[in-house]
């Protein structure tokens, strides 16, 4: 705990030099040259990274909830107890009492349509799951062909591109989120899902034009140019499949982020309406209206939320720190 | 340094430009277009048709960014839909900014007062049990939903021990007169104490929830900066020349490791516009952070356009204004 925890730093200067948006964009850039440079070492620096993380209980703990978490998901229809779209309790809920108390064979008991709260749960890991994947590729997707664009060609393109994304960046980017949502007339998963992974893409745009403008002037690359590779070869075969670490790294903090906006867009009703397959987000958004008299239906969907999110995040930075050649003094 | 101010505020109109195309294009992608957002439920196709003509919607693209742009100068947004049916949508903007301000000024004060020390004395004995477990504390604060931790400390404080009240700004029906609109403000310079103290008791439990989310990041960044300050040249011939361990806490270590903190504050109030949306929620805190979520809920168009176009301008001139007043600090900051 000692050498990793967050010292990932921006110094002042260093911050400004990126304009609006200072911190966060250093932050993406730091980490870009960061996969740039593990090219330079060949094998020794991801070797060394897993050392130091094989031993990191930070990241173990990170790896464990992850593992966890997604086996869960896999196997979520085999393992519910009931049906989570089944209205069980439905004869227990009542204006007086909305939400069926805890039974045997419902130990969590139910939720406000009869519906066995465990199960929901259980089920609920699945979706959540595809949520944050859907969203954290669809960002990476549309990173990088803009990060391709502005880091291949270079020059015009790359000044046009760069400068959008700069400002996508310097907009709040849960603001946006919201903004995209309520574009659409009739929400549902694939408008949540489209709403966070566009606010992500400015992210892995920049990431992957800092990592492939790093790399422009490594041997590798020169090699391949000496060699008469075409552009397009140089840049889908030789620079891209250097920028994966960083891009992993981003993409396991991206997916803590995803599901916890996906719940404040359920909060705002900006989510999806249909819960006939249930998602943790959706879950804690639709229970606000019970926080008061029944907080349970709220707070277990909130802890799954928290500790996978933190599950995420605690793997996310140690990879960040494990990979970035400042920490390792 | 001239040349630093022009070059960042020449940065700060195209990224306005760029919103405004961000903006518009928002706009024209309205589900079912400008005229049925505009219109709602009460659109007939001869009102639309009128509607079309009157806002040119037949004309070229660029005319119609130029005629967006000239009257969104002019602060004619159109008029709300849902927030205050009927009134302005600048209005609901004005009317609600000043108690936004009120709560992000709680938070921010509250975040930096928590943070700053903590850091400081995180880093010094990096590595113990204060520095893992204040580590710890911030990774799980951002894993929490920040409406969540809302919700809890309403049911904790307000509705379970009934400490504090669960919603609003004030009580209502109390003696308040009413100038700047920031209630607590306005308790102080009226001497009315007991509004004053009323507003403050309202704004308690928002302003820890939205604290949260600049507090977690404020922390993280004094406790690298410190770390890495500690280890400058400059900190080590401070103490080997045996100045006083006070002199080189303030002079050498925190005044260098501060920078990037106060460059984060900047940054924080995006943040803090995309929480207020959540919490204000949560507390019904009629500020516009609210009237966003009512926006979003019910699909009020003018209001959400002018809303989201005044918190881009707020971010970007608070950004340039930071940026400014740093270079003039920090000499390093404008050579680049």
């Amino acid at each position: 705990m000692t050498e990793r925890s967050v010292s990932n730093t921006v110094g002042g200067a260093e911050a400004f030099r990126h304009g609006l948006g200072g911190r966060k964009k250093a932050r993406i850039d730091s980490l870009a040259e960061a996969g740039a440079l593990s090219e330079e070492q060949g094998v020794s620096l991801w070797r060394s990274a897993w050392r130091r993380l094989r031993r990191d209980p930070v990241f173990l703990i990170g790896l464990a909830i992850t593992t966890v978490f997604v086996i869960i998901a896999i196997i979520a229809p085999w393992i519910t107890p009931h049906d989570p779209a089944a209205r069980l309790l439905i004869t227990q809920v009542t204006p007086a009492t909305p939400i069926p108390e805890p039974q045997p064979g419902f130990p969590l008991g139910g939720d406000n349509a009869g519906r066995d709260l465990l199960s929901r749960l259980i089920a609920g890991s699945r979706q959540t799951l595809i949520v944050g994947v859907m969203a954290t590729l669809g960002g990476l997707l549309g990173g990088m062909i803009l990060g391709t664009i502005a880091g291949g060609l270079g020059g015009a393109a790359d000044t046009a591109v760069m400068r959008v994304v700069d400002v996508m960046l310097s907009i709040p980017s849960l603001l946006m989120a919201f903004s995209i949502a309520a574009l659409f007339a009739r929400p549902s998963q694939w408008t949540v899902i489209l709403a966070i992974a566009i606010i992500q893409i400015p992210i892995f745009a920049r990431l992957l034009r800092g990592s492939m403008m790093a790399q422009r002037h490594s041997d590798h690359v020169l090699a391949a140019r000496a060699l008469g590779v075409k552009r397009p070869a140089i840049v889908f075969r030789h620079m891209l499949p250097n920028s994966i670490g960083p891009v992993i790294v981003q993409g396991t903090l991206v997916l803590a982020v995803s599901i916890i906006d996906a719940a404040a867009l359920s909060f705002l009703g900006l989510g999806n309406p249909n819960d006939a397959i249930p998602e943790w987000g959706q879950m804690l958004g639709k229970a606000q209206v019970f926080f008061n008299t029944y907080p349970h239906i709220a707070v277990y969907p909130a802890l799954c939320i928290i500790v996978v999110a933190l599950g995420f995040t605690l793997m996310g930075e140690s990879l960040r720190e494990a990979l970035d050649p400042k920490s390792r003094r | 340094m001239l040349k630093f101010i022009i070059r960042r505020v020449l940065q700060a109109v195209l990224a306005l430009f760029v919103l405004s195309i961000l903006l518009f294009a928002w706009l024209r992608s309205l589900p079912g277009g400008v005229v049925s957002a505009l219109l709602g439920e009460r659109g007939t196709p001869e009102t639309a048709a009128q509607l079309r003509a009157q806002l040119g919607l037949d004309d070229p693209i660029y005319v119609q960014y130029w005629r967006f742009l000239s009257r969104a100068v002019q602060g004619d947004f159109g008029i709300s839909n849902g927030v205050y049916r009927g009134e302005p949508a600048l209005d609901v903007f004005t009317q609600r900014f000043p108690a936004t301000l009120e709560l992000s000024l709680f938070a921010i004060s509250l975040a930096l007062i928590l943070a700053i020390p903590l850091g400081y004395v995180a880093a010094r004995r990096r590595g113990g049990p204060l520095d893992t477990g204040s580590v710890i504390f911030s990774l799980v604060g951002v894993a929490v939903p920040v409406f969540f931790l809302a919700y809890v400390l309403k049911y904790i404080f307000a509705v379970k021990l009934g400490w504090l009240p669960p919603s609003g700004r004030q009580t209502v029906g109390i003696n308040a007169t009413h100038i700047t609109n920031m209630y607590v403000l306005d308790g102080l310079i009226t001497r009315e104490w007991d509004a004053a103290w009323d507003a403050f008791k309202h704004l308690i439990l928002p302003t820890i929830a939205l604290a949260s989310i600049p507090f977690a990041i404020i922390f993280r960044i004094t406790r690298a900066a410190v770390i890495d300050v500690m280890d400058e040249d400059y900190v080590r011939t401070a103490r080997a020349k045996g100045l006083h361990a006070k002199t080189i806490r303030g002079r050498h270590v925190m005044r260098n490791a501060l920078i990037p903190v106060v460059t984060i504050v900047g940054l924080q109030i995006g943040a803090l516009l995309a929480g207020a949306v959540l919490t204000e929620k949560v507390f019904a805190f009629q500020g516009i952070g609210q009237a966003l979520a009512i926006g979003f809920e019910l699909r009020d168009y003018p209001v959400l356009q002018v809303l989201i176009m005044m918190a881009a301008l707020i971010y970007i001139i608070v950004n340039l204004l930071v940026d400014i007043a740093y270079a003039v600090i920090d000499p390093r900051v404008r050579t680049k």
